[in-house]
């Protein structure tokens, strides 16, 4: 593993890193409409169900790119874990989004050569580990940024959409450090047994209203 | 229903020419040839009730020959329940279809009993003109009961690339937040149907909502996928079954 | 940045004035202001007024997803594939000036889709008077006020109003119907603007658009030159 700088991680994981984050909700817009997101309790079991389903999944993938795993299989990979083509579509689009932030922000030979083979975009979490790597972050710093955007997008979210008290939702993802620690340490470990080690945890319901939302005409979220 | 863990591995095998060449019970894991629709040829697996148990190790090896059209389904849920091993049990479905092999896949749920703990692993390599129709329900607890334990992972390759792959954990032994907003929300049923098809290649499913608690979606690759939740058994093979139909494979 | 790769790989540098071929990309003009000051009919006033002459897109920043770009789509200002609209997650200030990634998808996947164009007009979801656009983003920014919202805004001030490259005052047909004094509103806007333009604008006829169309002429001219 690379020695990362602990300073360049906050720096990628920052919420105000330009990379497209803050239109999506991460499947808190839907669940907030069908009444399963209520309250900070509801946002913490989404939060802790979306982290150990595609948070995980996601974190592997992100941990196999900084671990200098070849990036088409990842990708193969990410779209196979990604039923739903509306957050395929999402994951490209995200996938574009940071890796022109990333550029600017780490110039790589690697980036580059990961922009040139997908010009529509790889899945983010694949631009995500390929960052961390141009930032000289590890694989499990990339699976922590994973993990991190997995549940910090849906609490900005739902403050946003519920008017949420924003101190209980920083509440709740101070409380889902542990699972996410658990989480970013199981994924970079994956990552370190190659592609087809990488976890898939699902989530049905996020598929299922991933389709949904993309089909209504007004919301204030992309996915 | 005490017994020691057991190991078990079933296996089939099919033939273009309608024959079974390899037809192999093993312990609680019955094959039986059934009546079926031409052209296909059918396997009932018949027995499985009380297994498995923690502990049990259970495997059923498929494998589809060139050409050959093979239909296999059982002839009651399968009951993950609790043993004395305080081991998960294993129950890992290995298929395999070769060029113009077509096989429906259609076995009865699998039922999460309160204090089981059970791994289901299905594993699907698929040769490139292969086609398939594939079923996974799980139901989680005996009505009215609560849940066991259960992870499944449905891995399916097609030409040597991966096509799907996915896993899910509920239960008092799965990760947090299983139950919460993100991932089954209260449902007690959940399940999966997957078509694959070579000619969606050219012409690929659309998205399609089947009310608010199943959807069709067109894969990366050439295949649907239909994702349902529902709040049980019953209300979940309706889903499936209506899919299904639209869907019509061949 | 990193300006010596910016022409090798797709959009790597945001303000750069080429596109990946090396050829010049369009002049984006950004439309801000606050809810209901006329922007969405700024630009479909613009889109008319324009649209025989120049290669045009517009990309729409809605609060609610796609409103202002459905509005456009009915008034069919421009064919369909030349309006996208980007999704602001709530927050359209942001999507224009922290984090432009999305728009600048948008720009550049208008340029590649109905290519080449000369203006691509980006238009902000109504927000607040501090909202404005990023110099990655746009090459300049018109700030659309209107009289009805108050004839004390320009006093106020506020980035839009004191930075933006043209101040427009919408509406002015309707100062005396709500007793605002417009020759106070160009008095203070020359305080806080010094010597960048400001216009005075009534879209209520089709000429109404004119001296904006006229502006935006201009600096295309410039950009071209």
């Amino acid at each position: 593993m690379r020695t990362g700088t602990r300073s360049a991680l906050l720096v990628l994981a920052d919420g105000r890193f330009p990379a497209g984050g803050h239109a999506h909700s991460g499947g808190a817009e839907a669940a907030v409409k069908a009444g399963r997101i209520k309250d900070a309790d509801d946002l913490e079991a989404f939060c802790r169900g979306r982290l150990h389903t595609t948070g995980l999944t996601s974190a592997g993938l992100a941990a196999g790119a900084a671990h200098g795993l070849d990036p088409h299989a990842l990708d193969a990979a990410a779209d196979a874990r990604t039923p739903s083509p509306a957050l395929r579509a999402a994951a490209r689009r995200l996938g574009r989004q940071l890796m022109r932030a990333a550029r600017a922000a780490w110039p790589d030979p690697g980036l580059d050569a990961l922009a040139a083979a997908f010009p529509r975009g790889a899945h983010q979490p694949v631009v995500l580990g390929a960052a961390a790597r141009a930032a000289g972050l590890g694989p499990e710093d990339a699976a922590h940024c994973a993990a991190y955007e997995t549940v910090g997008g849906p609490a900005t979210a739902v403050v946003r959409l519920l008017g949420l008290d924003p101190y209980r939702a920083t509440a709740v993802l101070a409380r889902l450090a542990p699972d996410m620690d658990r989480v970013a340490e199981r994924a970079a470990a994956a990552a370190g047994e190659g592609v087809d080690a990488l976890p898939a945890a699902s989530a049905p319901l996020l598929d299922l209203t991933a389709e949904q939302h993309a089909t209504w005409p007004v919301r204030l979220f992309a996915s | 229903m005490d017994r020691v863990s057991l190991r078990a591995t079933a296996r089939i095998a099919a033939d273009a020419d309608g024959g079974l060449p390899l037809l192999v019970s093993d312990g609680p894991l019955a094959l039986r040839r059934t009546r079926a629709p031409e052209p296909y040829t059918r396997v009932t697996v018949v027995g499985a009730m009380s297994a498995p148990l923690g502990g049990d190790r259970l495997a059923i090896e498929t494998s589809v020959r060139a050409g050959a059209r093979l239909l296999v389904d059982s002839a009651a849920a399968t009951l993950a329940l609790p043993g004395r091993s305080a081991d998960p049990a294993a129950y890992d479905v290995r298929i395999d279809v070769a060029d113009d092999g077509v096989l429906r896949w259609l076995p009865e749920q699998v039922v999460s009993v309160d204090g089981s703990h059970l791994r289901a692993r299905t594993t699907v390599e698929l040769a490139p003109t292969a086609r398939l129709v594939l079923r996974e329900e799980q139901v989680l607890g005996r009505h009215g009961e609560p849940p066991g334990t259960l992870t499944t992972r449905l891995t399916v390759r097609r030409a040597g690339r991966p096509l799907l792959d996915q896993e899910l954990s509920s239960g008092p032994g799965a990760p947090g937040g299983w139950d919460g907003g993100a991932v089954l929300g209260g449902h007690r049923a959940t399940g999966q149907l997957l078509v694959v098809e070579p000619a969606f290649a050219e012409k690929p499913v659309e998205t399609r909502l089947l009310g608010e608690h199943a959807v069709i979606a067109p894969l990366a690759g050439p295949a649907a996928l239909v994702t349902a939740v529902a709040p049980d058994a019953l209300a979940l093979r309706r889903l499936l079954d209506t899919a299904l139909a639209a869907l019509a494979p061949f | 940045m990193h300006l010596g790769h910016a022409h090798t790989h797709h959009g790597a540098v945001s303000a750069d004035a080429h596109r990946p071929d090396g050829t010049r990309r369009a002049l984006r003009v950004g439309l801000g202001g606050p809810v209901g000051s006329g922007k969405t009919a700024t630009v479909a006033a613009l889109c008319r007024a324009l649209r025989d002459t120049l290669s045009l897109a517009v990309v729409t920043n809605d609060i609610y997803t796609r409103e202002d770009a459905e509005f456009l789509l009915r008034e069919a200002v421009l064919p369909p594939e030349r309006i996208r609209a980007v999704e602001t997650g709530a927050c359209p200030h942001t999507a224009i000036r922290d984090d432009i990634s999305a728009n600048l998808e948008a720009v550049e996947e208008l340029e590649d889709a109905v290519g080449p164009l000369d203006l691509i007009l980006v238009e902000s979801g109504g927000d607040n008077l501090t909202a404005t656009f990023s110099k990655g983003l746009v090459d300049a920014q018109i700030f659309v006020i209107d009289v009805a919202g108050g004839d004390d805004i320009p006093r106020k001030g506020g980035p839009g109003v004191t930075t933006a490259d043209l101040l427009v005052v919408n509406k002015t047909d309707l100062a005396p119907h709500v007793g605002s004094d417009l020759e106070r509103m160009a008095r203070d806007a020359k305080e806080q603007r010094g010597e960048l333009p400001v216009l005075f604008t009534s879209l209520r006829s089709a000429e109404g658009v004119g001296p904006v169309a006229d502006w935006v002429g201009a600096r295309l001219a410039a950009w071209t030159a």
